[in-house]
């Protein structure tokens, strides 16, 4: 009896633990959540306040809270244009700056790929160096350098192309966002590139330019399509996070900046609204269900 | 390689990494100015520091800070380095498919998304919002990327040692912690490193689940950066950055070293054998 504890009873024990407790964590605080969060969205203002009263009480209580259930929130999301241009536009600044992200990102990948193999190593890490220190410090850094009276027009005046009394206007625009973004999401970007150059096959680029193919033509023909695991990646890895951001057009967008993740927190923390943060959220995963599949999808054949 | 793109390699390289340090190094510079204006240089001085030391409302954010990344990143290195285990090991079990989507979605999930769900969860089952709270969602926030990390590692790990323990008649607990936690170290302690990391680092998730008592310095400086810039911010910012940039660089030239010892014994072996 004591044996067969040892011998078939402790192993598969252990290896059901080994799955249950991580699963178990994750189902309980992220799916569950998300599962409440789509309740709450459904549910009519009152009950969510005061924000300190719990809404589900027992099972009963859940049940009998059902017949409460109200499609309001929704339809006031698409009542007010607000909430309309703000998806809109997040989705548009997402997709301008993956697209911008792959443009600044690419060379550096690349340059990084061609350099020596004794280089390589710390130049990854020179990459990743920058994403270890703090989003917020790393925003933060770039409204000294932006600001009217900052950085970039004090340099612009010394070299003379500014007037003394002329300022450059980049802060609280959607182009100090799109620096931003492109600056705090590089290394992702840059990363998942380098990981498929690397792996590149180089004899292949020497053979077809002992057979005549110009450097150009072979980037195209060879280089790029066989980097686009890498490309893929790094633009889901990307765009998702970016479409809800909210730091980055906060500190750097202002009021004009109009992007979702700011819409929520607003909803959430100025206007104690949470039913309608909650719609709002629901409706963010639905627009990033497709393209988090797709990534999913990537990284299980990675 | 001909010239014309190893000289267009250096000049990406050149451009994209000072796009990387330079704003980084401005931040650090200005930390030191001795005028209250960020932007206008007023001579060396290391005042804000000293202002730093003697405001109480910062170095307890700070504690509060280094205590939730501590606890949560050591939650998320076991979960996560289990989940790695499950997810390279067990390629068949009812809701594998679930699991592996759970592990991968909070790496891209949107941080408002996360944040506010975990919080509506804890208003849910009536846990109170503050320091635990905030250690529970830093936990399942980073536990994904311990995963990530630790799996990376178990991909190359050679099994056959693990197979010969096993054989012997080495149970299987025991040669998880004899043979395959000392193989995968190094990626279990990049794990909690990182994990720490974007504790110390994270707004938005500890903005929503936190609680009276529990500031953490993200949401402190978030606070201070809406009232403007100043360079007291630029002080903890450095502080930070070189707390980091130190334990990164270390841990990196320790791993490398330990590597090329590695290596070195293993040639010692080959000449010697």
């Amino acid at each position: 009896m004591a044996e067969r504890w040892t011998q078939d009873v402790k192993p598969f024990l252990a290896k059901w633990a080994l799955v249950a407790v991580p699963y178990l964590w994750s189902l309980l605080f992220f799916l569950a959540p998300f599962l409440i969060i789509f309740k709450i969205s459904l549910s009519q203002t009152a009950i969510a306040m005061p924000p300190y009263v719990p809404v589900i009480g027992g099972l009963g209580d859940f049940l009998a809270k059902l017949s409460d259930f109200t499609f309001d929130n929704y339809v006031f999301l698409t009542e007010d244009p607000l909430y309309y241009s703000a998806y809109l536009s997040s989705l548009r600044i997402a997709l301008v700056s993956t697209i911008l992200l792959l443009i600044v990102g690419y060379p550096i990948a690349y340059g990084m790929a061609r350099a020596p193999k004794s280089l390589r190593n710390a130049l990854v890490m020179a990459v990743i160096l920058p994403f270890w220190t703090s989003f917020l410090i790393r925003v933060y850094a770039w409204i000294g350098i932006l600001k009217p009276e900052g950085l970039i027009t004090i340099a612009l005046q010394s070299l003379g192309i500014l007037g003394p009394d002329e300022q450059i206007h980049v802060y609280n625009t959607e182009i100090a966002v799109f620096i931003g973004i492109v600056y705090s999401y590089l290394p992702f970007m840059v990363l998942p590139l380098y990981a498929a150059l690397e792996k590149l096959d180089a004899t292949l680029l020497e053979a077809a330019a002992d057979l005549g193919c110009p450097p150009t033509k072979s980037f195209w023909v060879i280089t790029f399509p066989l980097s686009l695991p890498g490309v893929i990646a790094g633009c889901f890895l990307c765009f998702i996070p970016i479409v809800g951001e909210f730091v980055i057009p906060d500190l750097l967008g202002g009021s004009e900046t109009l992007m979702i993740g700011k819409t929520l927190w607003a909803e959430f923390f100025n206007n104690r609204d949470w039913p309608v943060s909650s719609a709002v959220a629901v409706v963010l995963l639905i627009i990033l269900v497709v393209p988090i599949v797709i990534f999913q999808n990537q990284q299980k054949k990675a | 390689m001909n010239k014309s793109t190893s000289w267009f390699n250096i000049t990406s390289l050149v451009f994209g990494f000072a796009f990387l340090y330079v704003p980084i190094l401005i931040l650090v510079v200005y930390s030191f100015n001795a005028s209250k204006l960020v932007t206008v240089w007023g001579g060396f001085s290391t005042q804000w520091y000293v202002e730093l030391v003697h405001d109480q409302a910062i170095i307890d954010a700070a504690w509060v800070t280094i205590r939730v990344g501590i606890i949560s990143a050591s939650f998320a290195t076991v979960l996560g380095t289990m989940a790695a285990l499950v997810l390279d090991r067990y390629r068949k079990f009812h809701g594998r498919a679930l699991f592996s989507g759970m592990v991968y979605a909070p790496l891209v999930m949107p941080e408002v998304i996360t944040g506010l769900s975990l919080l509506l969860l804890f208003v849910a089952i009536g846990f109170d919002r503050g320091f635990w709270a905030v250690v529970i969602a830093h936990t399942t926030l980073t536990m994904c990327f311990v995963a990530v990390v630790v799996q990376s590692r178990l991909v190359t790990l050679d099994r056959s040692l693990e197979e010969a323990a096993l054989d012997l008649g080495c149970p299987p607990v025991k040669t998880f912690f004899l043979i395959t936690l000392p193989l995968i170290l190094p990626g279990v302690v990049a794990g909690w490193m990182l994990a720490f990391t974007l504790s110390l680092d994270d707004l938005v998730i500890a903005s929503f689940n936190t609680g009276p008592g529990a500031t953490t310095l993200p949401i402190k400086i978030y606070s201070m950066v809406r009232l403007g810039v100043t360079p007291e911010i630029n002080a903890i910012s450095t502080i930070l950055i070189s707390v980091i940039a130190v334990g990164v660089i270390a841990a990196s030239v320790l791993s490398h070293r330990s590597q090329v010892e590695k290596e070195k014994a293993e040639r010692a072996v080959f000449l010697a054998g």
